[in-house]
């Protein structure tokens, strides 16, 4: 049982009378990239939000590395070892290319000071830059985030996600809105930093996970349809048959 | 807008040219009186500014913060017979545990219902000291917070002389900005600005955006606390209206009309309000209506305030 970093038990969520998701018992391995696909609707992103803390499971409990986590503030997941990049682009605009990693690192240690100078941490400007170098945004360093394209601030986003040094790392649609070249790159990057950590994807465009997914678990109408490795959902009739008619983008 | 290179040297040298600026600044101005009130609004606007420019929160209630500080500095020297600096500790004091109660509400909530309830609450405030009349001396206002020398064991100052009632103020004035400065430099002031830029970012990053938020309120609370303790000791009373609903309104004009995206700009909104005020109703009783013109062109033309746009150029 060690080597699962996530569980989610019997995860549901209502909005109201409508359940977005109802139900869902999955185990995420240590160390794999695992997606979560589905078609629109499916529940996808509600299930990342439920992981992810965003908010809280109308039933049913989540586990990492074997502690419950269920109704755990978002504010605490950084520490806890689980960040995320969320679906629309999530920066700090208006401050430079650096500031927002640095902030991201400095929540770590140094929330509440008031009295000391933000430049009395300067091991945190260092392994800002160091994060910019993993992502490639070193020469954007002083430009303003909101300034940047968006496949530069969705990689922002990556290198603020891993300013905590997550255990495990949530990613929703990280390719969402890009062009083909930057798709490219935002993919190579994620297998990189698949290579050291748990990821977890949301992705909507099936073709682009089967290649690099070590599992996948499909979502249809907000419960869970099959799990398995790519090649086993390529196989999966019931799969198919969501999928069919539907074309891949 | 000025030459950035300009303005980047002018930033490196900011403690001493804002310091010579309070030393210079009263021989200026036509009324060494304007000049007080100056820096004392200016102090408020920046106490509130900390809350609005800083992290986005729109208080329409920060009356009841200068006006509890200046009712606690009256009735620390009257009721308890404390010592006047007592008084401005009780002010600060007061101001932070006002903003505690009132933002243990306030920061549930966001934006218009923010407003609205900072404004409810400092209506309860306000009619509380207006029913108080054995405490507060009610819509007389409380009086009688005389101050005329300051004893400072090698020398005396006389508190009534204008001059050295503006360089009084300045002191306290002078230390609030050196905090203030330093709060938006620390680790905890890169929160605020990572809680405005964006909460749901903020928060993954494990800021918890709630308690920096509340925070912020407390500390602003504190700043205007101490304004209002130097108005009620620079006017010898504290009227009613301190509390009421107007001032609330009228910090926000000035950090509005001087740019509330800048470290200077309130107290830039509030010198220039307050000299319209003060030059216009000198032939006119209307007053009210020309310095609501400028400000509503400022709003329209310059979205980022005299200071602003001085800085940092038109903008939008």
């Amino acid at each position: 049982m060690s080597d699962i970093i996530l569980s989610a038990q019997g995860v549901g969520r209502s909005f109201g009378k409508f359940r977005a998701l109802s139900g869902i018992t999955a185990d995420f391995q240590k160390g794999r990239l695992t997606s979560i696909i589905g078609p629109n609707g499916a529940g996808k992103s509600t299930f990342f939000n439920l992981l992810s803390g965003a908010f809280e499971p109308s039933e049913g409990r989540i586990i990492f590395e074997g502690r419950d986590i269920t109704g755990t503030p978002q504010h605490e997941f950084a520490r806890l070892g689980i960040t995320k990049s969320f679906q629309i682009t999530t920066v700090f605009p208006q401050l430079s290319v650096h500031e927002n990693v640095r902030i991201a690192l400095q929540a770590l240690v140094s929330r509440y000071q008031i009295w000391k100078s933000r430049n009395s941490l300067p091991e945190l400007a260092d392994k800002a830059d160091a994060l910019l170098e993993v992502v490639g945004l070193t020469e954007r360093r002083n430009r303003a985030a909101g300034t940047m394209a968006h496949g530069e601030q969705r990689a922002l986003e990556i290198a603020m996600a891993l300013a905590a040094d997550p255990r495990l790392l949530l990613l929703d649609e990280p390719t969402a809105g890009m062009s083909p070249e930057e798709t490219k790159s935002m993919m190579d990057l994620i297998l990189k930093l698949a290579s050291q950590r748990t990821v977890i994807l949301v992705e909507h465009k099936m073709k682009l996970v089967m290649g690099i997914s070590d599992r996948l678990l499909v979502l249809h109408h907000g419960e869970l349809l099959a799990e398995g490795t790519p090649d086993e959902i390529r196989r999966n009739e019931t799969v198919k048959r969501v999928y069919l008619g539907q074309r891949e983008h | 807008m000025l030459n950035p290179d300009f303005v980047a040297r002018c930033k490196q040298h900011r403690v001493i040219l804002a310091v010579a600026f309070l030393l210079i600044f009263p021989l200026l101005m036509p009324f060494k009186a304007i000049a007080v009130n100056i820096l004392i609004y200016g102090l408020y606007a920046l106490g509130f500014n900390m809350l609005f420019g800083t992290l986005g929160l729109l208080s329409f209630g920060h009356a009841a913060l200068f006006g509890g500080g200046a009712y606690a500095c009256g009735l620390a020297m009257i009721r308890l017979g404390l010592p006047w600096w007592m008084g401005i500790v009780c002010a600060v004091v007061i101001g932070m545990a006002l903003a505690a109660i009132i933002g243990a509400f306030a920061i549930r909530t966001r934006g218009i219902y923010f407003a609205m309830v900072t404004m409810a609450l400092a209506q309860c405030v306000y009619f509380i000291s207006d029913q108080w009349v054995s405490l507060t001396g009610g819509e007389n206002g409380l009086r009688d917070v005389t101050l005329t020398k300051i004893d400072l064991g090698i020398t005396t100052l006389n508190f009534v002389d204008p001059l050295t009632r503006y360089y009084v103020v300045a002191f306290f004035v002078a230390i609030a900005l050196f905090v203030l400065s330093r709060i938006l430099a620390s680790p905890f002031g890169a929160a605020m600005e990572a809680v405005r830029e964006n909460e749901a970012r903020a928060r993954a990053c494990g800021y918890d955006v709630r308690a920096t938020r509340y925070l912020a309120f407390i500390l602003s609370g504190g700043f205007c606390g101490l304004a209002g303790a130097l108005q009620a000791l620079h006017l010898s009373i504290v009227p009613l209206e301190t509390l009421a609903i107007a001032n609330s309104g009228l910090v926000v004009m000035m950090s509005l009309l001087g740019g509330m995206g800048t470290f200077f700009g309130p107290f830039v909104g509030a010198g220039v309000f307050l000299l319209l005020e003060n030059l216009v109703s000198l032939w006119t009783v209307h007053w009210q209506i020309f310095v609501g013109a400028a400000f509503v062109a400022c709003v329209l033309f310059f979205p980022r305030g005299i200071w602003g746009t001085i800085l940092l150029g038109r903008g939008r």
